[in-house]
């Protein structure tokens, strides 16, 4: 009895031993990966406590100084840039005020223009669609000069208008949309046309409240899209009252601290900080409709 | 009195498919009509072209009265059960049946009392707060009912509404469905491919089959006159066996060379053609009746309130219903084909003579 026990007791732990290792090396690599990820945020966090001449001397620091509170302070809410016209808390205003534009811009664009693809028998519609397709092919850096003339023609340079429009045009979002639309039943079409609801409450009552996951998802991929845009503001923008945080960080580490010749360090540091902030709040606070969005619907 | 007045109604689609020849019919008021056929026959197209979510092609469409052919489907005083229900996933119960009245500015109060009288005849009042994810699939059936309920429409359509159900919720449903439609006395067209629920719930079928209508009557005369080869072997379940024969004008039809039996009709025809039986009128009889057949019995089903036997006739397959009182006949069989129920249709049209 006992000698017929025992192979099974040796197989049973050799095979526990083997899950474990799998177990020890998948953490390991999945601990890298983290680390490789915080650790150059911790570090900068960190930084941001120490003085500008600590930085210069002795470069990025992993303990805490005592200058944090009022790095922040410099990066929020002291004047900057060439003119001194500017401080963090606008650009931050500016930033949020693009992304927002952005984000909701191309969502209003792409679902009207999927709207329009998928529901009215429209000539050429396939080919319109695929127009807007090619699109892809030519982001906004492609096109930068005619379209710098055109929005410069329009008189719209250093205003939200002139940083915004450009740039909502969007084939991804009516590619989206589409694809979301297409997989609506024809049969709740045809009821809400029976129920007498023509093309505009159709499109309020029906279609826009089954699309709130999709909005939720496109929302955030374009806050964060619009967020980190740095050619186009940077081109758009010559008044520093109108600089996004993205293209402002440069402007304020160049710029030299009066008296010492020491870049600042710190207060960039902190801007950069700051400037994660946001893109990652939108994604941990509507991760769930993000995924829910993407994966599910709600048909 | 007519109430909904098809003339040679047709549907041609863009790409040049002919999906419904012209067909003209009329349905009274209050009748429950339906449409059956096997998939592809135009049943559905003729429906939906009746609600006017596709266009006619040629022909005049009328519903009490009014001529339709160009009228939105808004506007025509219908009311139609989908398939897949076709509830909004993201309306609560109450604003599923309201949506259509908002849309026609009905006012608030009389919007409440249409949906609480319609919620409880069917029995939803205490579903009226859900989401149509929160309900089982016979609920869902009901609210796509109450939503063409509320409207208190000139004529309900049913598409296909209850293919989605399982079985036993499908027959009661059925019961459910033909009984409110008897109460509210709605005139009613209802499209199916199951002949089970067009003959428990019509008032008249329509027998469709390629875009052709085949033959209109009420259930008993669809099934015991069938007008063609195609509504014999399509109504029943088994269907109507349909036996090979020759017929010339003397009144004796032969299945064989030595088989032949006394003709159904007389009619002005000779040259081949198909003698049709249903496979409960068939009789098992004594070897000296005087009409009987040698029938050779290969296998019996056994369907619990009653058996099929299966087995031929000469050469050609013969089924034959008896109740499960009578024993299963061993040795030599013999049936006999009773005169008053055989049918006999043409071989080459296909057409009853």
């Amino acid at each position: 009895m006992t000698v017929a026990a025992a192979p099974v007791l040796v197989s049973r732990s050799r095979a526990r031993r083997k899950i474990s290792w799998q177990t020890i090396s998948d953490h390991a690599i999945l601990i890298a990966g983290s680390l490789l990820m915080i650790l150059p945020v911790f570090a900068a966090f960190m930084t941001i406590g120490a003085s500008d001449v600590e930085i210069s001397r002795h470069g990025m620091q992993f303990t805490d100084g005592s200058h944090l509170a009022e790095n922040f302070d410099k990066a929020l809410f002291t004047q900057g840039g060439f003119t001194g016209a500017i401080t963090g808390s606008t650009m931050l205003l500016n930033s949020f005020i693009l992304g927002i534009g952005f984000a909701i811009g191309k969502i209003i664009f792409g679902m009207m223009a999927a709207y329009a693809i998928v529901y009215f028998r429209l000539r050429f519609a396939t080919f319109a669609f695929w127009v807007i397709f090619t699109t892809l092919l030519l982001p906004l850096e492609v096109r930068i000069l005619p379209t710098y003339e055109v929005v410069h023609g329009m008189g719209l340079i250093n205003t939200y208008t002139g940083l915004i429009l450009p740039l909502v045009a969007s084939a991804t979002a009516t590619f989206f949309f589409r694809q979301f639309f297409l997989s609506i039943p024809e049969e709740l079409v045809e009821a809400a046309r029976i129920d007498g609801a023509g093309p505009v409450k159709f499109f309020f009552d029906i279609l826009v409240p089954l699309s709130r996951t999709m909005i939720a998802a496109i929302f955030i991929i374009m806050f964060v899209y619009g967020w980190n845009q740095y050619l186009w503001p940077t081109l758009i923008t010559t008044d520093e009252a109108m600089f996004t945080l993205v293209r402002g960080i440069k402007q304020i580490y160049q710029s030299i601290d009066g008296g010492s010749d020491i870049p600042e360090f710190g207060r960039a540091l902190a801007l950069a900080f700051i400037a994660i902030l946001p893109p990652v709040l939108v994604v941990v606070i509507f991760q769930s409709w993000f995924v829910k969005g993407l994966v599910e619907s709600d048909k | 009195m007519v109430h909904v007045a098809l003339k040679s109604i047709s549907k041609v689609y863009p790409n040049g498919v002919r999906a419904v020849h012209p067909t003209s019919f009329d349905i009274q008021q209050g009748e429950f009509i339906v449409l059956v056929g096997p998939s592809g026959c135009g049943k559905s197209t003729l429906l939906r072209m009746i609600a006017g979510l596709e266009e006619i092609t040629e022909g005049e469409l009328s519903i009490a009265g009014r001529v339709v052919n160009d009228i939105d489907p808004a506007e025509r005083d219908i009311a139609m059960v989908f398939q897949n229900y076709a509830l909004y996933p993201h309306m609560t119960v109450y604003n599923n049946m309201a949506y259509g009245l908002r849309n026609r500015g009905m006012a608030k109060a009389d919007i409440d009392a249409a949906v609480s009288t319609a919620a409880t005849m069917l029995n939803l009042t205490e579903f009226l707060t859900r989401r149509p994810s929160q309900l089982s699939g016979g609920q869902r059936q009901r609210v796509a009912m109450g939503r063409a309920i509320v409207r208190n429409p000139a004529l309900f359509l049913f598409d296909e509404p209850l293919s989605n159900l399982d079985a036993k919720l499908r027959g009661q449903m059925r019961i459910e469905i033909k009984a409110l439609q008897r109460r509210l006395g709605v005139t009613s067209v209802y499209v199916t491919h199951d002949q089970v629920e067009a003959m428990t719930m019509a008032d008249r079928i329509i027998v469709l089959n390629g875009g052709r209508i085949e033959q209109i009557g009420t259930p008993a005369e669809v099934y015991h006159q069938p007008a063609s080869t195609f509504v014999a072997s399509f109504m029943g379940a088994p269907p109507m066996n349909l036996l090979p024969a020759h017929y010339n004008g003397n009144g004796r039809v032969h299945l064989s060379e030595t088989i032949h039996i006394e003709a159904p009709v007389s009619a002005d025809y000779s040259g081949q053609v198909k003698l049709g039986v249903r496979p409960e009128n068939v009789g098992i009889v004594d070897s000296s009746h005087p009409d009987a057949l040698r029938f050779d019995l290969e296998f019996v089903e056994e369907l619990g309130a009653g058996r099929l036997l299966h087995g031929k006739l000469g050469d050609s397959g013969l089924i034959v219903h008896i109740p499960h009182t009578d024993p299963i006949p061993g040795g030599e069989v013999y049936v006999g084909l009773p005169k008053s129920a055989l049918v006999m249709f043409n071989h080459e049209t296909g057409m009853r003579l």
